[in-house]
């Protein structure tokens, strides 16, 4: 072995003396995007998944019916439906699928597939996990809970092969945005029938070799904790216009490894970047730093069923004793101070209600029976990523100086702080929401009696009262009106203490052109070119 | 030798059963179960979902179908990765975990042994102190500190060797990952082999020798070098099966495709499945790596044959 | 092979038995380098638990000042100020309270374990042998992982209520504030304290392997066979005659697991079983600087400085005490 060594080093060094060209370098040749996904995908059945992480690669292999622009959140460039209208009351929707629409197979995506798609995510026995972004269809939520067998009775409809009939149980503006989630994608019945029965979860249909979708790309590798390849799907309707020849995801979970991975010429673009790097970089390399708004929300979630938090009077001095200003500045930097819930997207801004008022915070306090913090329950802020172990010693530090309360910091393994919220069994928790698509609903549903995500043992039936009254108007300017009334009531309840605003920074190469800030950060990948 | 050999195998199948049935029960106890997903999935479907995994059935039914299973080899589907073969799991990830711990172990191996015994003979000269100073740095300095200084140094800076990545057929990507891992395990070499041949050192026969004149490189070498490495061996063993069954660290600093993501990962998620496997195949190691030690060790020290 | 021997030292080792500490000590004080690490390791131990304890000597640990955070070394703030603007001088021995503790209290219950469990395992040999190796196995093999988050699980309401309870024995009636104030105190030490013993009951492995292939080889020595025929009993064989000639690789293997113990205590943090914050540990102040390196490097130099100058005292004076524990050491 020892007489070796010398030999291996030889040899080693030199390999590593011959100058070699970077991955970025080869990729730019190859016209290959190298981006960070920040985790292992669960799966890539659009119906089966629920995370930000999958939906961008989900993104390269199918496409909505509405498609996304690369540079406007609000247009609605046509993807697998070439065009669409809907009745009066927005009940009521027709979308005309391109007749040269074509599976990456060959196979022609007709109207039966979404039928097909949506019976297949609704039925009882398949359990999509995300069921509930189709409740909006009539009669699905009634086909999904078993009451009604007759899937025909579901407002799903194919007329012909090229139009699909949508009727829902209440007026949706915002359908076809709606429709770029991917719990709205059609799959592929033809291959997921080969697989297995339609309700049969993940079957090997949507792995390398099996996969069919209608996206710009197709699938072509998966190897864990290395990276998801993607190439160039031929029978892309639009596939002149891709300018790219494949897509390599990268796993990459640990930021500052992302970041290294980055700096040394691995990536093109990151899926995040440690907030104590962006300063730096933004003096050092600020060509590569990009810092755009994004619809999520950084919140603290109390369990209003603890008694002191199950007062309203208690949560806001809570709330009102953050001095958000100065956490996003100096903790979380590159993040925006939260002003109430729903970050602003599109025509619909909140009212900017939470602010730093420690005297008001100390009187409420007082007034809820706990005058300069005295008697005040010990609580438990429960935090699982050591991420959020900054900020949430901030707002620890910043309770004790101006309320005189001490909470303690609980952190947890990631299932136990998930079941911990699930179950109530917390007193406040640390928690984030990424919006799913541009309307506030993807916000404010959540509050609702019974809602999955709610976790907070709150709910109020003007509250309800309020979001059903907007889901039945039609003008979407009074419907924007009732939500902002329905969230100044959530915010003067506080069962959720807002502190930041989500933006994305991360790591860009200047290279990748086509790439323009968006809210909800799915940028298609079809309008990307690499010109080194 | 033969006979010795059928009773370790023979022992060896009971501690995998013992080892399985434990690691079963424990994960039962934990306190949470699998399918959490960060978006909540209402408890009717949850409930279904585990049916659909025979996760309903008494415990004890569950764990004879599993055991059987597992004799059969068929470790049966991930429940984080739903869907896909456990099987498909460990022989993507163990290659890497295998390739990583024997160059970490062969890192571990050429620096430790060396700088202890030259430790031990020099003993409180400048060669003993720099290698005490090179294992204090091994340890001191854990390997969330160090990869990402040697990454960021080699890589970033230098631009000498990938930061992050690994490709099978590429030892370039090999070397940060393998020096990062390796280097505690050398320091812990180094101390443990310099202390095995002071303490052999001092026995009778070597003053002996050294009252007969023979030189001391040869005395080292000869007489010294076998007994000395008991205490080392005795932790090459445990340590080997360690570094083979992937180190999480070392993975998420350097994006390594290994088996301690997933078994971090099954664990958070409570993932029955890939945790027995993984265990199961940590136990299979741990067994053949202490047997290997026990022989190894029994050719060190002849006069344990007598038994 | 040689192994002739002239004399075997063992009787003499009987006769010396009841001085053997004060011919330890009287060795172990001629060692420069013992010395000086057993007064570093005292000054750093003693700091740790006496500045603390001095009213308004260290600033808070837990304030915050986010305007002034990673500020450089200043006459407020020795080493400077950390990313939420805290003295990075007082958290460094607050932290190093907690990290001292869990690394003695483990190392001393694992070596115990470790060392009996190994010696008998090795001395006695044959069928108990091999139970007791197979277990270890077994041990070896066992998700640690799963164990802690059980171990946390099922001990965390009990250290509750020995929270609550301590807090009671010395608070008295007091009033809310200090009763807060107090808990923050004993937290760590009521919480930790249960989980790093049994942490410790469960990382003996390594250390019992070595024992048990060190005693193998000394057993079969001339001068234990000598003693055996002297008709000493086995436990004094065992503890009298082989233990202290197997030492040296059980000091180093200790002196070399108080450190890793301290830094695992980092990892349990994250599982929530470490210490709370804003409360810190070495592992936690030099995991959080491994992460903030680039932005401030003192974060990570100044713990590691702590941590490293510990660890090189403690192997100095470990190697010093193998020496002067020598029965048979000489002035070579």
């Amino acid at each position: 072995m020892l007489r070796t060594l010398p030999l291996l080093l030889a040899a080693s060094l030199a390999l590593l003396s011959c100058s070699r060209e970077t991955q970025v370098d080869r990729a730019n040749r190859e016209g290959i995007l190298l981006i960070g996904n920040s985790g292992e995908p669960k799966a890539l059945d659009p119906q089966l998944v629920t995370g930000v992480l999958e939906s961008k690669i989900i993104g390269a292999l199918m496409e909505g019916l509405v498609a996304d622009d690369p540079k406007s959140d609000d247009a609605l460039p046509p993807g697998a439906a070439l065009s669409w209208e809907h009745n009066e009351e927005m009940t009521e929707w027709t979308f005309h699928l391109r007749p040269d629409g074509k599976w990456s197979d060959g196979t022609p995506v007709t109207a039966s597939d979404y039928v097909f798609s949506y019976q297949r995510m609704l039925h009882p026995e398949f359990i999509a996990p995300y069921v509930e972004m189709l409740y909006f269809i009539d009669q699905a939520e009634a086909y999904n809970k078993g009451e009604i067998t007759d899937f025909s009775k579901v407002g799903v409809r194919a007329e012909d092969d090229f139009t699909l009939k949508l009727r829902l149980r209440e007026p949706v503006p915002y359908l076809p945005s709606l429709t770029r989630h991917y719990t709205w994608f059609a799959v592929p019945r033809h291959v997921i029938l080969i697989h297995g029965k339609m309700t049969d979860r993940f079957t090997p249909w949507s792995l390398p070799g099996n996969f069919v979708g209608n996206g710009p790309f197709r699938l072509k590798s998966w190897q864990f904790h290395k990276a998801i390849e993607v190439d160039r799907n031929p029978h892309y309707w639009d596939k002149d216009n891709v300018g790219l020849n494949g897509i390599r995801f990268l796993p990459i979970e640990n930021p500052y490894t992302e970041a290294r991975a980055f700096f040394s010429g691995q990536l093109h673009s990151t899926y995040t970047l440690p907030s104590d790097f962006i300063d730096s970089v933004a003096e050092d390399k600020p060509q590569f730093l990009r810092q755009e708004p994004y619809v999520g929300t950084i919140f603290i979630r109390l369990n209003t069923t603890r008694k002191g938090l199950d007062d309203p009077r208690v949560r806001r001095a809570l709330s009102m004793a953050i001095d958000r200003q100065s956490i996003t500045d100096h903790v979380l930097e590159g993040y925006f101070p939260a002003t109430s819930l729903t970050p602003k997207m599109g025509q619909y801004e909140p009212d900017k209600v939470l602010g730093f008022d420690p005297e008001g915070a100390r009187k409420l306090l007082a007034e809820a029976g706990y005058p300069e913090g005295r008697d005040f329950p010990r609580f438990s802020i429960l935090i699982s990523r050591p991420a959020a172990r900054a900020s949430t010693e901030a707002i620890q530090a910043m309770w004790r100086k101006h309320l005189n309360i001490i909470v303690d910091i609980q952190n947890k393994d990631w299932g136990s702080y998930i079941t911990a919220q699930q179950t109530l069994d917390y007193d406040i928790a640390s928690a984030g929401w990424i919006g799913d698509y541009l309307d506030p609903t993807t916000f404010l549903m959540i509050w609702t009696k019974g809602n999955g995500n709610n976790n907070t043992g709150w709910s109020n039936a003007e509250y309800e009262k309020l979001l059903d009254d907007a889901a039945h108007q039609a003008d979407n300017a009074s419907r924007l009106e009732i939500f902002r009334k329905a969230e100044r009531m959530l915010m003067a309840e506080q069962p959720i203490i807002p502190t930041a605003f989500y933006s994305r920074n991360y790591l860009h190469r200047p290279e990748v052109k086509g790439w323009y800030p968006l809210l909800l950060d799915n940028h298609p990948y079809k309008s990307i070119r690499l010109e080194p | 030798m033969f006979r010795n050999l059928i009773q370790r195998l023979l022992q060896g199948l009971v501690v995998l059963l013992v080892l399985f049935t434990i690691t079963f029960f424990l994960v039962k106890a934990m306190p949470y179960g699998p399918f959490q997903q960060e978006k909540a999935v209402p408890e009717h479907i949850r409930a279904k979902v585990n049916a659909y995994y025979g996760l309903d059935q008494p415990i004890y039914v569950q764990y004879f179908k599993r055991l059987t299973n597992f004799i059969k080899g068929d470790p049966g589907l991930s429940l984080r990765l739903e869907g896909r073969p456990v099987t498909e799991i460990i022989s993507q990830a163990f290659p890497t975990s295998l390739q990583l711990g024997i160059s970490a172990m062969t890192v571990a191996l050429c620096v430790g042994i060396p700088l202890g015994t030259l430790a031990a003979a020099r003993k409180n000269s400048l060669i003993d102190f720099g290698s005490m100073a090179l294992a204090m740095i091994g340890i001191c300095l854990p390997a969330f500190v160090i990869g990402p200084v040697l990454a960021e140094f080699f890589g970033q800076r230098l631009k000498l060797l990938p930061a992050v990545g690994w490709e099978p057929a590429d030892p370039r990507t090999w070397i940060l990952p393998a020096v990062t891992l390796g280097l505690g395990t050398a320091a812990y070499l180094s101390r443990l082999t310099r202390a095995g041949m002071l303490e052999t050192l001092s026995q009778d026969f070597v003053r002996t020798a050294k009252a007969k004149g023979v030189p001391g490189g040869r005395i080292l070498v000869r007489h010294c070098l076998r007994g000395g490495l008991i205490p080392a061996v005795a932790y090459i063993g445990p340590a080997f099966a360690g570094l083979i069954s992937g180190s999480v660290v070392i993975e998420t600093v350097f994006q390594l495709p290994g088996l301690g993501q997933h078994f971090i990962k099954a664990i958070e998620t409570s993932d029955e499945p890939v945790i027995l496997a993984c265990v199961m195949l940590y136990g299979t190691l741990i067994i053949i790596a202490n047997f290997v030690t026990d022989l190894v060790s029994l050719w060190l020290n002849p006069r344990l044959r007598t038994r | 092979m040689s192994t002739a021997a002239v004399n075997p030292s063992a009787p003499a080792v009987i006769e010396k038995g009841s001085s053997l500490w004060a011919d330890a000590w009287r060795r172990l004080s001629k060692n420069r380098a013992a010395m000086i690490s057993l007064f570093l390791l005292a000054a750093i131990f003693l700091s740790c638990l006496i500045l603390p304890a001095i009213p308004g000597f260290l600033s808070d640990p837990g304030a915050q000042n986010l305007e002034m955070k990673n500020f450089p070394p200043s006459k407020e703030h020795y080493f400077g100020t950390d990313h939420l603007g805290r003295d990075l001088f007082s958290r460094i021995f607050y932290g190093g309270r907690v990290s001292i503790m869990v690394g003695l209290i483990t190392t001393f219950v694992s070596v115990s374990i470790g060392i009996t469990w190994g010696a008998i395992s090795g001395y006695v040999g044959g069928r108990l042998d091999a139970l007791m190796m197979r277990i270890v196995d077994i041990l070896y093999a066992l998700p640690f992982l799963v164990i802690v988050i059980l171990l946390g699980a099922v001990l965390t309401p009990q250290t509750e209520k020995l929270t609550e309870f301590t807090v009671k024995l010395f608070a008295g009636s007091a009033d809310t504030a200090s009763v807060n104030e107090m808990r923050t105190t004993i937290e760590p030490f009521t919480t930790l304290v249960p989980l790093f013993i049994a942490i410790g009951a469960l990382s003996w492995l390594t250390i019992s392997r070595i024992v048990r292939a060190q005693v193998q080889s000394v057993a079969k020595l001339e001068f234990v066979e000598a003693a055996r025929s002297l008709g000493l009993s086995h436990s004094r064989i065992l503890f009298r005659q082989i233990l202290p000639n197997t030492l040296g690789p059980i000091i180093v293997y200790t002196t070399l697991t108080i450190p890793g113990v301290m830094l695992f205590e980092a990892t349990l943090s994250f599982l929530g079983l470490g210490v709370k914050p804003p409360n810190s540990s070495w592992g936690i102040l030099i995991e959080e600087g491994a992460n903030r390196m680039l932005s401030n490097p003192r974060l990570l130099l100044f713990p590691a400085l702590f941590f490293s100058t510990t660890l090189f005292a403690l192997n100095f004076l470990g190697d010093g005490l193998r020496d002067a524990l020598d029965p048979k050491s000489s002035k070579d």
